[in-house]
This record gives C-alpha cells, sequence and structure tokens, in this order.
C-alpha cells in the first residue's frame, strides 16, 4: 500500500511539474502572437463544408495579418480536421484548448458537431464562434458560444414561404435526415410555419445520413403527389435522393437549406437536380462592392468562385477579429465581451449584429440550381 | 399495389449486388471454412479501380467498349488483390488454426481499409455515368430504368456462369471435392493449392463486377463503402446457409427485398436492423441456414 500512495504521489509531482511547463510557453507565446483555433471537416462525407470555410478563414487571417495585424501582434490560425466525425470534433477543440492555448475556436459547419465541440469550448470558457451552424441550440449551450449566420426557425421559414408565396406550391413532402439536429430542426420548423401559412404536409419520413439507396422512401413520397419535397439534408445525400428520386419518374421540385452549397451537389445529383432550389446565406451574383470585392479577392486567390460557406468562414474571422481588435485586452473573456457586443459589422453575408441569443440576425437568399455548380440569386428573404 | 411492384425491382436490383458480394463469402466459406472478412474491400477497391480506369479512357470510345473495359479491369484487379492477399496472408496459414486465418482476415480488411483512406482520400467520390440512366418501361405508378434491369441481368447472367462452372466443369468438380474434405482431395490428385487460388478468383471477380454495377446504381464511393455492404452480403450468406452457392445468390435477393419493404412500410431506422434480425432469427430457428446442411464434425 506503501508503494502506492507514494507512485501515486510521484505521479502527481510529474504531472503538476508537466501542466506548469506548458503554461509557461504559452504565455511566452501570448506576448508574440495571437492564436485562432480552427476545427472542420477538411475529409469525409461533408469535405468541402470544412475546405470552403477554412480558405475564408485563412482569407481573412491573411488580410489582417498584412494589415499589421492586431495591437501589434500577429494572428496564428491553428487548424484541425475532424473528419466530419462529432467524437473527433470534440477531441479537435480539446486539444486546440488545453495543448496549443489558442484565444478563440472557429468552427463548425455542421449543427451536430458545433453542438459535440462547443460543450468543450464552454467548459473551459473559450469563445467560439461558429461560421454556418444554424440549429438554435448551438449557442444555448452557454455564454460562450456565438455564430454569425442566422437560425434554422428562419430558414425553415423562409423556403416555407418561398414555396407557397414564390412557387404557388401548397402540397409538401419532407425527407429529413434523422440523424442530423441541423437536419431534424429545420424540417421541424419548416413544417410548423408551412402549415400556419395553409400548407399542406401529405408526407413526411426519414432516411440516415450515409444510406445510399432512398428508393423506397420516394416510392411512398411519389403515392402522395406532392409539389416539393423538402428535402434538409446535407450535398452527398441530396445528390442521391435527387438522383433516384428523377430515377422514379418524380416531378416535384426539391427545395433545402444551405447544407446543399457545394459543388459536389451537381457533381453528384446530375442533370437531376437542375430547377431546384435552396436558401444560403449570400449570392457571389450579389452586386453590393463588398461581395464582389471578396469575390474577386477569393477568385483571385484560390481560383474559383466562393459559395456561402467560404464567406461565412471570411466573416466569423472577420467578426473574431474585430472583436480582439475592440477586446481590452486579448484574453478569452476580454474576446467574449467584445463578441457580445458586436453591433452592425459590415460582414460579405450582410450587416451582423450579436443579439442576446449570442446569433446573427441577417437576411436569407435563395437559390436555384440552374446548371452544374451554377446557383442563380432568386429572391432575398428579411427577418 | 403498383408501390408494391415497384418496391419489388427496387428490392430485386439491390438484392443482386448483396448477392454477388455474398456468393465470394460462400464459396471461399465452402474450400476453407473460413470467412474471408477482406472480401467487403476487395469490393471497394473494385469499385475504385472502375472509377479509375474509366477516367483514364478516352471519352472518344464508344460507350459499349468503354463499360465492357471497366467491368473487366476492376474484375481483375479484384483478382490480383485477392491473389496477392491469398498468397501473402492465407497460405502461410494453411495449417495453422482456423481462428488464426480469421483474425488475419479482419486484420486485411483494416489494412484495405486504410490504405484505402490513404491513398484515395476519405471524400466522397463520384462515380462516373457510364451509362446514362433512363426510364426502360414507365406507367405512373411504376418505374424501372435500364440500370436496374442491367444490375439484375448481369448478376443473373454471372450466377449461372458460376453455376456451370462448379457443376459442370473439371475446375469445378475439385472444388467441391476440396470444399468436401481437403485432404482427401489432395491424395486423389487434385492441386487443392490451386483450386483454393480459383476459388479466390472467382470469388472476387464476382465482387468487382458487383461493385461497378453498385457504382451504376449510386454513384457515390469511398474507402469505407465496403462495411455495410459487406455485413450485409456476409448475412445473405448465412442466412442462406454458408457454403451453399445457391442459397447466398437467395439470400442476398432476400435480404435486398426485406430492406426495401421494411423502409417503405414501417422506417429507414430499421434498414439495418433487419437483416441483422433475419441473422439471429436464422441463426436460433435454422443454424445452418435456408440451404445449409448440418456436417458433423468428426473427432
Amino acid at each position: 500500500m506503501k508503494k502506492f500512495i507514494a507512485l501515486f504521489v510521484l505521479c502527481l509531482v510529474i504531472g503538476t511539474a508537466c501542466t506548469k511547463k506548458t503554461g509557461e510557453t504559452t504565455t511566452a507565446a501570448v506576448t508574440n502572437e495571437i492564436l485562432f483555433g480552427e476545427y472542420g471537416s477538411m475529409t469525409g462525407a461533408e469535405s468541402t463544408f470544412g475546405v470552403s470555410t477554412h480558405k475564408g478563414i485563412m482569407m481573412a487571417v491573411e488580410e489582417a495579418n498584412k494589415a499589421g495585424g492586431i495591437k501589434g501582434k500577429q494572428i496564428k490560425v491553428i487548424s484541425y480536421d475532424d473528419q466530419g466525425k462529432a467524437d473527433e470534433a470534440v477531441t479537435a477543440v480539446t486539444k486546440l484548448i488545453t495543448q496549443d492555448k489558442v484565444h478563440v475556436v472557429l468552427g463548425e459547419v455542421a449543427s451536430s458537431r458545433s453542438i459535440a465541440a462547443g460543450a468543450v469550448a464552454q467548459q473551459y470558457k473559450i469563445p467560439m464562434v461558429s461560421p454556418s451552424s444554424t440549429n438554435p441550440k448551438v449557442t444555448q449551450i452557454g455564454e460562450y458560444i456565438f455564430r454569425v449566420c442566422f437560425i434554422d426557425p428562419f430558414q425553415g421559414s423562409v423556403m416555407a414561404k418561398f414555396s407557397i408565396n414564390h412557387l404557388k406550391m401548397k402540397k409538401a413532402a419532407i425527407f429529413r435526415d434523422i440523424r442530423s439536429d441541423y437536419s431534424v430542426g429545420l424540417a421541424n420548423f419548416f413544417a410548423e410555419e408551412y402549415k400556419k401559412m395553409g400548407g399542406e404536409i401529405v408526407m413526411d419520413v426519414a432516411y440516415s445520413s450515409g444510406d445510399m439507396d432512398f428508393k423506397s422512401q420516394l416510392t411512398g413520397i411519389k403515392g402522395k403527389k406532392p409539389d416539393i419535397i423538402f428535402v434538409p439534408g446535407y450535398y452527398t445525400e441530396v445528390g442521391l435522393i435527387s438522383r433516384q428520386a428523377k430515377e422514379l419518374g418524380l416531378k416535384a421540385v426539391l427545395l433545402g437549406g444551405d447544407g446543399w452549397d457545394s459543388e459536389k451537389l451537381t457533381e453528384i445529383a446530375g442533370d437531376s437536380i437542375f430547377g431546384s432550389f435552396f436558401s444560403n446565406h449570400y449570392s457571389h451574383e450579389d452586386k453590393s462592392p463588398v461581395v464582389q470585392n471578396f469575390v474577386n479577392q477569393y477568385k483571385a486567390k484560390y481560383s474559383e468562385v466562393p459559395n456561402g460557406l467560404a464567406a461565412m468562414g471570411y466573416d466569423a474571422a472577420l467578426v473574431a477579429l474585430d472583436a480582439a481588435r475592440r477586446a481590452k485586452e486579448v484574453t478569452s473573456v476580454g474576446i467574449r465581451d467584445a463578441l457580445a457586443a458586436t453591433t452592425n459589422f459590415q460582414g460579405v453575408t450582410g450587416v451582423i449584429t450579436i443579439n442576446k441569443d449570442r446569433d446573427a440576425v441577417k437576411p436569407a437568399v435563395v437559390l436555384k440550381v440552374v446548371s452544374a455548380n451554377t446557383f442563380q440569386y432568386v429572391t432575398t428573404v428579411n427577418p | 399495389m403498383e408501390e408494391f411492384i415497384q418496391n419489388i425491382v427496387n428490392g430485386v436490383a439491390q438484392g443482386s449486388v448483396y448477392a454477388l458480394v455474398a456468393l465470394g463469402y460462400t464459396m471461399v466459406y465452402g474450400v476453407l471454412q473460413f470467412i474471408n472478412f477482406a472480401h467487403s474491400d476487395i469490393f471497394m477497391l473494385g469499385a475504385f479501380a472502375g472509377l479509375y480506369i474509366a477516367s483514364w479512357l478516352s471519352p472518344s470510345l464508344p460507350p459499349a467498349v468503354t463499360v465492357f473495359l471497366v467491368f473487366g479491369g476492376a474484375m481483375l484487379f479484384c483478382t490480383a488483390v485477392a491473389l496477392l492477399t491469398e498468397r501473402i496472408a492465407y497460405r502461410p496459414l494453411r495449417k495453422a488454426p482456423r481462428l488464426n486465418v480469421l483474425i488475419t482476415a479482419i486484420g486485411v480488411s483494416l489494412l484495405l481499409q486504410n490504405l484505402g483512406q490513404v491513398i484515395f482520400g476519405s471524400d466522397p467520390r463520384v462515380f462516373p455515368a457510364l451509362i446514362p440512366t433512363r426510364a426502360l418501361f414507365g406507367t405512373e405508378g411504376i418505374v424501372i430504368n435500364n440500370i436496374q434491369v442491367i444490375v439484375i441481368f448481369v448478376s443473373l447472367s454471372l450466377m449461372l456462369l458460376l453455376n456451370y462452372i462448379v457443376h459442370h466443369t473439371k475446375m469445378g468438380i475439385a472444388m467441391r471435392a476440396v470444399s468436401y474434405d481437403i485432404q482427401v482431395a489432395s491424395l486423389m490428385g487434385i492441386p487443392s493449392d490451386r483450386i483454393i487460388v480459383f476459388t479466390f478468383m472467382i470469388g472476387s471477380a464476382l465482387a468487382g463486377s458487383a461493385a461497378i454495377l453498385y457504382g451504376l446504381s449510386y454513384p457515390k464511393i469511398e474507402p469505407l463503402l465496403g462495411v455495410m455492404i459487406g455485413l450485409k452480403a456476409f448475412v445473405a450468406a448465412v442466412f442462406g446457409g454458408i457454403g451453399n452457392i445457391m442459397g447466398a445468390a437467395l439470400g442476398g435477393i432476400i435480404i435486398g427485398l426485406a430492406e426495401a419493404f421494411v423502409v417503405f412500410y414501417v422506417s429507414s431506422s430499421f434498414r439495418d436492423a433487419i437483416a441483422f434480425g433475419i441473422l439471429i432469427l436464422v441463426l436460433l430457428l435454422k443454424p445452418a441456414g435456408l440451404f445449409g446442411t448440418v456436417r458433423r464434425e468428426k473427432v
């Protein structure tokens, strides 16, 4: 027994010695640079989400560094890939906070992963800014979690209004991803608003992300003859769903949310998805100088047109940079307070004001899929 | 009623792919009495081989030639990989206890999956539409498209060909002899190693063709593609009576149908549950499977 106690004490001593050491190195680092942590799905089923967001973030940070940094310090971004898995997202954020000692965490796109990893950020009291997680639960985690995008109750109502007012279609089927917080939430908010506006939901069925075959559910939907099918999923499954719907001879118009925004959507779906609509954060066709300036610089840097998630990544980084600039001192608490006080910040995706729920209130745009990787601006819906 | 028929068509098309993969499991089990878990990943490699071959071929080739080359190339590639794994991983363990081979098979499976992620990346890739999908037969309620017909037709022809090989050729007779008793077969002058290699070749060629059929129907492939399909096909093989060729083919189609109906009439959450539910039921009620015969182990 004595031996065990001795061993235990030894472990404690070594343990404290180690933690102390890492503590010292970070205080040294703090004086030279401001650390931004980023986690996202750089690989996996939603890889374009992570990659686009990362490009947006890097562009914003490089611009800030070129302009002299913040308070004379350069900003360094540490990025981790979570492979599109919630448990990896938790590991990544834990590592960012405990090992890399970042001041702010940026991420994720998918709500399920933001919810899982946000709990870690909240626990360590490090501010997290999600670029594009739209599920309301994300910022409900606590006072350290923010987002720069609109939330699903609004996004769901946008597509319900669009279907009834713009397309004049009042018979809808809903096809939701039962494993995704984002999809389930968005489907519920759509259904609520659609029924309130006098629309009819003729069918509400589910799939699970990772499924390949959707023909059984689509056969059921076909029997109910809806005018539209609301598919609030992510682009990989939506692509397959659209393709199989066409194969089964379904004529209904597909509608969806910002989870469709990827160049892989039309690659997987082929021409079956042309003529469908989805809601998004911005349109690169927007003529305002802020947007056009961003689009041109992004094109010059990456030689591709930025999608909505790249713009959101850019804005999330801008808001975090702005908060660091305004913060009295560059600490996690200081940045948190500055983030919460963000008002009328001009981002690429609109004017961002963080409300008391730490969400941004912004208009949404509706885009139409017209041809391969071309999404045409249709209308803007204000909250 | 129309929906019922539509579900049958969808289920049979999906089930045919399971059946082709299940044949590989059941054949190897037949001769070696072990489950080749790496089979599902050979299926995955077949899909990627098809993807790369299709992208290398010039688009000016007539579509029929392209399809033929993609099929042939994927089958050849799968055969080559299977031969390599047999030679490196399984043959040195021929005399070892069966459990060792089984664990090796799981190891090979994990190796191929992770190798796939390193080489191809873990992002899903889009399988090229070698044959544009169009409806062959369409009423208001039922639509049968050309891909479904091709899947069912190709699978059936391959199964008939396999049946012919196993029952009417010398190689087939030797295969059945090895499956019956490997030692006695060797004593009768049958080169058992060569027969085992031949069995691996046929099984993986079938997996290769199944992979292309799969890619044509669901054009999204990734390195972990084989995991779920492999499990379902394995269930199909056990359901039909592992070691029994006819049983594996039928088992695959029944699993495909069961999935289509359970998703349509109950819920999509039960899609995977139904296959494994069937497995549990079979193991409880008819441990040897539909067509399997209980073989007593002589001690």
